[in-house]
């Protein structure tokens, strides 16, 4: 298939995503800056962004792959729906912002808030895997899904930072570390990976290994915790006892 | 008349920074093709810069940068000007005129010294007799506006996009260590000539994104230090508490940043002794200045520059390095654009304040 090819520069968004929208081949797209909505609620196609794309990158996005050699700024996959995102660099704030489908991998780290608000439904299943290390308010208000955080190069420090997992009510939180996690809310749970929670993890993270040339099994090969929503001290005393 | 409240409009706003650790002069050109990148980010009623070190030959007087409605406004200035200052010269700042950008006041600039039998009869410091009259400017005489007031440094501001301001004031004419920029999408206020970033007082000069909550207790607090908020903008506070720790109460910058973006009692209880003292002290003695809401800000002073987000980092900001160069700025695209090869790119941590300082005095004023 023919691949178009647009040196972005500093082309206004709505022009640059007019001509992405109107054609059917896939994209490269060349010195990127700053362009926001890059395959927003796109549908089948692959772009290969060189440079660094704008906000809400794939937000919405319905089933494109995009693949971004750089980073990548704020609200990446906001409210996606399907298909992939492959960032070979660093992640803003709010990756995966209310994701419901598919999956994000981020070589580097990832800022705050990730996967805020993630949800899931029957078969539509997000999923975020992070390299390194992510910012404060890791999977805060999480509804569903999968979020792995693997601490690559992280020897010494659980890599993630304060209020991880405040007001999640769902899905799975992976972290893996030898560190233990400390101050998390009591609606949370924290337990080391079970070999089922494993499992569950493991075809996410074989794939991240091979899209950034990890060895799969030293990576799956050290303590991970799990973090889920802890069903004996639900939300209903959060603020005040709720009537009954 | 449309007042306000009628529409509203999510915000957004754009502000970066660029600062020579060494002190090498770089022109205004850099800063406006960052701050155009984020174009989107502000929607044209506002756009503005700082830029310091470049007043090296009238390097010790306060350069006094005015707006006035009319001529009868800048007489009135001018002979208040005239009765408190020596005036070395004065000028009207050159402008060009520009698609995008009108209803632009007059703009002159003032390099001042205060006048000496009424500095001393005045029994203040310096710096406070010149914040004295600057607030007299702003309150008392109608249809003046002082927009910066600071040494070998000034503030370049009006209501339009960023780039097209810097058109009007021809910003790559002027040579200085640190350039801010900030492109505006007012949520509260108005968009006005006055009202646009940097907001500056003496040296300091704030660029903010952001709506800050605790606007009002702030007010309240600041305004009982004799500081008056005459433009109801939540910027202007945050000016003015800057200016009220830093050079009244003599804290560090670092210690300002814990205490208008205080760690959380919580993060608090985690540290080192040491350090947990410090910080309880701070949040106690000055918990009217704890700034709550969303905001990122660079604040410019003489040598130096510091960039701080809220503490739950509500806005988006990066800083990134190459050589002796530092660029802070709400997003990276803006930052590779002028600097494609950086040495380093981070996002620092909500609360957690980045300063940067000139490696060494600036000599005879980095001509």
């Amino acid at each position: 298939m023919a691949i178009l090819e647009i040196a972005a520069g500093c082309m206004h968004f709505r022009e640059l995503n007019e001509l992405i929208k109107g054609t059917d081949c896939d994209v490269t797209l060349s010195s990127c800056f700053g362009q926001r909505y890059i395959a927003a609620g796109l549908g089948a196609k692959t772009i290969t962004i060189t440079g660094t794309p704008g906000n809400a990158l794939a937000a919405y996005m319905d089933g494109a792959h995009v693949i971004v050699h750089g980073n990548v700024q704020d609200a990446v996959g906001d409210t996606m729906n399907d298909g992939r995102v492959i960032v070979h660099g660093n992640a803003g704030d709010a990756l995966g912002y209310g994701m419901r489908g598919g999956a994000i991998y981020v070589k580097g780290r990832s800022g705050y808030r990730t996967g805020i608000h993630m949800k899931e439904y029957q078969e539509k299943k997000p999923v975020i895997i992070v390299g390194e290390k992510v910012g404060s308010f890791l999977g805060e208000y999480m509804a569903g899904g999968l979020v792995a955080v693997l601490g690559i190069g992280m020897e010494g420090e659980p890599p993630v930072g304060r209020f991880t997992g405040t007001g999640m009510h769902g899905g799975k939180a992976f972290i893996r570390s030898d560190k233990e996690l400390t101050r998390l809310p009591a609606q949370v749970s924290v337990e080391v990976a079970s070999k089922g929670d494993l499992e569950e993890i493991e075809p996410h993270v074989d794939e991240f290994a091979k899209l950034f040339g990890y060895d799969k099994s030293a990576l799956l090969n050290k303590n991970f915790f799990v973090l889920k929503p802890n069903a004996k001290n639900p939300y209903h005393t959060l603020y005040t006892p709720n009537p009954r | 008349m449309r007042l306000e409240g009628l529409e509203r409009i999510p915000s957004g706003c754009a502000i970066c920074g660029i600062f020579s650790r060494s002190g090498k002069k770089f022109d205004g050109s850099g800063i406006v093709k960052s701050i155009a990148v984020m174009h989107d980010r502000s929607n044209g009623l506002g756009g503005g810069f700082a830029g310091y070190g470049i007043y090296p030959e009238y390097k010790d007087y306060y350069a006094l940068h005015l707006f006035f409605d009319d001529t009868q406004a800048k007489k009135n200035c001018e002979d208040f000007l005239g009765r408190h200052f020596d005036i070395a010269h004065y000028s009207e700042i050159p402008t060009k005129r520009t698609p995008g950008v009108d209803k632009a006041p007059l703009i002159w600039r003032y390099f001042a010294a205060p006048h000496t039998t009424k500095l001393s009869a005045s029994q203040l410091d310096e710096k406070e007799y010149v914040v004295k009259q600057v607030f007299y400017i702003n309150t008392e005489i109608k249809g003046c506006h002082v927009v910066s007031s600071g040494k070998n440094m000034g503030v370049f501001k009006g209501v339009g996009y960023p780039e097209d301001i810097a058109k009007f004031y021809m910003l790559e004419d002027y040579r200085g260590y640190c350039f801010t920029a900030h492109g505006r999408y007012p949520t509260n206020t108005p968009g006005w000539w006055g009202g646009a970033h940097p907001f500056g007082l003496l040296d300091y000069s704030v660029v903010h994104n952001g709506e800050i909550s605790s606007y009002d207790a702030n007010r309240r607090s600041i305004e009982m230090y004799g500081y008056n908020c005459a433009l109801k903008t939540d910027t202007e506070v945050i000016t003015y508490i800057i200016d009220y720790l830093h050079r009244r109460k003599g804290l560090t910058l670092e210690e300002i940043s814990w205490v208008v973006a205080a760690p959380f009692w919580q993060t608090i209880e985690d540290m080192p002794e040491e350090d947990r003292k410090i910080r309880e002290y701070l949040r106690n003695a000055f918990s009217d200045q704890l700034i709550t809401g969303p905001f990122s800000i660079i604040v410019g002073f003489e040598g130096g520059m510091m960039a701080l987000n809220d503490r739950l980092k509500l806005r988006s900001m990066v800083v990134g390095e190459k050589g002796d160069m530092v660029y802070i700025s709400s997003e990276e695209a803006a930052i590779r654009l002028i600097e494609p090869d950086l040495d380093c790119i981070w996002s620092p941590k909500g609360g957690e304040a980045v300063i940067v300082t000139l490696d060494n005095e600036l000599e005879g004023g980095g001509n």
